[in-house]
C-alpha cells in the first residue's frame, strides 16, 4: 500500500492582506518524484519553505514521513533535506568545510568519508579546496546538491536543481537524481521552470497559479487533458488562465 | 547514513559542528586573527602610558596600581563578548545560510549556544596577547589578582554574551539595516558600568541603574581588588545573579526573534 511522504492540508500562509498559499491541499506518495509549477510568484517556495518548516503556516496541516511538521519538526528534519541556487552556503568557506559542517549537522557517521564520497559522485572534488563564493554558479549548485544528499534523504526539496548548469551537466544531474530515487526509494519534491526536465523526472505534476493548485496528474495526462504536445505548452496554458485547446477560461481578460 | 534518526533535544555534536563552522571561517583569515588581537591591544598600550602618566602625577594612582590596565582589558572582555556574539551571527545573515541552518536538525539554542562558545574563544584570542604584553611594558600582571580575575572574567563575558544574543535578535527582527546596533548597543552600557572611575561618580538618579547592570558591580569589585586587595563577594553574587537574569532575556529575545523569523519567512530572504 502507498503511503503519503508528504500529506498537505488546507494549508494557507498569508503576509499582511497579501495571500500568498491558499487552502492548498495535495499528497505526495512515497517513492515518487513530484514537481511543483507555477509561474513567478505562484507560491512554490513558499509552500516548499512550510514544508521544511522554515515558514510557519496561517493555516493548515502539514505531515511530513508520518510526522506533524508544526509540533515535531525536529524528528524528521534528520531524515529530509534541500537544495535551492537562491539560498547559498557560507562563501568563505571552502566547499570541503561546507560539506563537514551540514554532515556533522545531519548527525551524518564517517563525515570526511561521506564527503568524499559525494564529491566523487558529483564531480565536485576538483573545486573541493575552493572557497564556495568563487566557484561558478554551476559548481555552487553542484555543491549545494551534494550537501542535500549528505544524509541519504528519505525526502528531498529541491528548488530549480538544474538552474545554472549546462545541458550536458544538467542531464548528468537529473540521470543522477533519478538514479539516486531508485536506489533509496527517496521522495523528491522539485519546483522547476525546466519543462523537459519535469517531463523527464517527475511521476506526478502539480500546477499552482496564485498561490492555489489548478490542477495535478501525471505529465502524461496533462498532455493528453490539455490536448499539448509538451509540458511548456500546458505550463504556458494554465499560467495564462487557458484550458483545454488555450481556450480562454470565462472571465479571464487575455 | 545519519548517526540517529530519533529527535533528539539537545546535541553537542550539532554545537560542535556550528563551532567549526565558526573555527573554519576564523582559520580562513589571519587578518581576521590579528584584528582581533589588534584592538585591545592598542587599548592597553594608550592606557597604560596614561597609567604611567598619572602614576607619577597623582598620590590615587599610586595606591591603584594597574586599575586603569586592568579596567581597559576588562572593558575589553565585555566588548569582544558581545562583538563576538554578534559577528559571528551577522556571518550567517551576510552569506544567506539561516535557510540552509534551519532545514537542518539545529536548534536555535544550539545555534545561541554555538555563537556563546565561539564568542568566548575569540575574547581569548583577542585579550590574551594585550594581557602578556602588559607584563614586560608596565610590569603590570592582571593575572595576579587570581580567583576574582576568573570571576570578574567569566561575568563579563556573559553579559557581553547576553546583550550580543539580544542585539542578534534585533537584528534578526529589523533585518541589516539595523546591522549597527551590534556595534552600538555595549558603548550605551559603557558610561553606566564604572570602567574607569567608581559608580558613586555618576549622579544620584543614576546609580541605581548602574546597579542593575551586572558589569557595574563588576568594575567596583575589580577597584577593590585592585586598590585594597580585597574581593568583594556581595559585588560578585549580585553579578552573577543579574548575570544570569540577563542570560535568559537574552535567550528569549534571541528565540523570539527567531520564531517571527520564522512566522514572517525571513529565514530565507535575509541577507546581503
Amino acid at each position: 500500500m502507498a503511503i503519503e511522504a508528504i500529506k498537505v492540508h488546507d494549508l494557507s500562509k498569508h503576509f499582511g492582506e497579501i495571500i500568498a498559499v491558499n487552502n492548498l491541499s495535495f499528497d505526495v506518495m512515497q517513492g515518487e518524484i513530484c514537481a511543483l509549477l507555477g509561474g513567478n510568484g505562484a507560491g512554490k517556495t513558499t509552500t516548499i519553505s512550510m514544508l521544511l518548516g522554515l515558514l510557519i503556516p496561517s493555516s493548515g496541516a502539514i505531515n511530513v514521513l508520518g510526522s506533524n511538521m508544526l509540533l515535531d519538526r525536529y524528528r524528521v528534519l534528520p531524515r529530509i533535506n534541500f537544495s535551492s541556487p537562491y539560498v547559498d552556503l557560507p562563501k568563505r568557506l571552502t566547499a570541503r568545510e561546507n560539506l563537514m559542517v551540514y554532515a556533522k549537522l545531519y548527525g551524518v557517521n564517517n563525515p570526511k568519508k561521506r564527503v568524499e564520497s559525494l564529491s566523487s559522485d558529483l564531480v565536485i572534488d576538483q573545486f573541493l579546496d575552493r572557497p564556495f563564493g568563487e566557484l561558478s554558479s554551476g559548481q555552487k549548485t553542484r555543491v549545494s546538491l551534494a550537501k542535500s544528499l549528505l544524509n541519504n534523504p528519505d525526502l528531498l526539496f529541491l528548488d530549480e536543481p538544474t538552474a545554472s548548469l549546462d545541458p550536458d551537466t544538467a542531464d548528468w544531474i537529473r540521470s543522477y537524481l533519478i538514479r539516486y530515487q531508485r536506489n533509496y526509494g527517496a521522495t523528491i519534491l522539485l519546483a522547476s521552470h525546466n519543462m523537459a526536465e519535469v517531463e523527464r523526472m517527475c511521476d506526478n505534476v502539480v500546477m499552482m497559479r496564485d498561490g492555489s493548485i489548478v490542477d495535478r496528474a501525471s505529465p502524461k495526462a496533462l498532455l493528453t487533458k490539455y490536448g499539448r504536445n509538451n509540458l511548456e505548452e500546458v505550463f504556458l496554458d494554465i499560467a495564462r488562465g487557458h484550458t483545454k485547446n488555450g481556450e480562454v477560461q470565462m472571465g479571464d481578460s487575455q | 547514513m545519519t548517526g540517529s534518526l530519533q529527535r533528539s533535544y539537545f546535541s553537542v555534536r550539532r554545537v560542535a559542528a556550528m563551532v567549526l563552522r565558526y573555527f573554519y571561517l576564523l582559520r580562513g583569515s589571519i587578518a581576521r586573527i590579528v584584528e582581533l588581537a589588534y584592538w585591545p591591544t592598542m587599548q592597553m598600550l594608550i592606557w597604560g602610558f596614561m597609567s604611567q602618566f598619572l602614576y607619577e602625577h597623582s598620590e590615587w594612582f599610586v595606591r591603584a596600581g594597574g586599575v586603569l590596565i586592568a579596567a581597559v582589558l576588562l572593558w575589553d572582555v565585555m566588548f569582544r563578548s558581545n562583538i563576538g556574539v554578534s559577528i559571528s551571527f551577522l556571518e550567517e545573515m551576510w552569506s544567506r545560510n539561516l535557510g540552509q541552518l534551519f532545514a537542518s536538525p539545529l536548534r536555535p539554542y544550539e545555534w545561541a549556544l554555538s555563537l556563546l562558545t565561539i564568542s568566548a574563544i575569540r575574547t581569548m584570542i583577542g585579550i590574551l596577547p594585550a594581557a602578556l604584553l602588559a607584563i614586560p611594558l608596565y610590569h603590570f600582571s592582571i593575572f595576579e589578582m587570581g580567583f576574582p580575575l576568573i570571576a570578574f572574567f567569566l561575568n563579563l563575558l556573559i553579559f557581553g554574551a547576553a546583550v550580543g544574543l539580544a542585539v542578534s535578535g534585533l537584528v534578526l527582527r529589523c533585518g541589516l539595516g539595523a546591522e549597527s546596533l551590534a556595534w552600538a548597543v555595549i558603548f550605551a552600557i559603557a558610561p553606566l558600568s564604572g570602567i574607569y572611575y567608581p559608580i558613586s561618580t555618576l549622579p544620584n538618579w543614576l546609580q541605581p541603574i548602574a546597579y542593575a547592570l551586572p558589569s557595574s558591580h563588576v568594575f567596583e569589585g575589580m577597584r577593590a581588588a585592585s586598590i585594597e586587595g580585597i574581593f568583594l563577594a556581595d559585588r560578585f553574587v549580585w553579578s552573577i545573579t543579574l548575570n544570569i537574569l540577563y542570560l535568559i532575556l537574552g535567550l528569549c529575545a534571541f528565540l523570539y526573534a527567531f520564531r517571527v523569523a520564522r512566522h514572517r519567512g525571513q529565514l530565507l530572504q535575509m541577507g546581503e
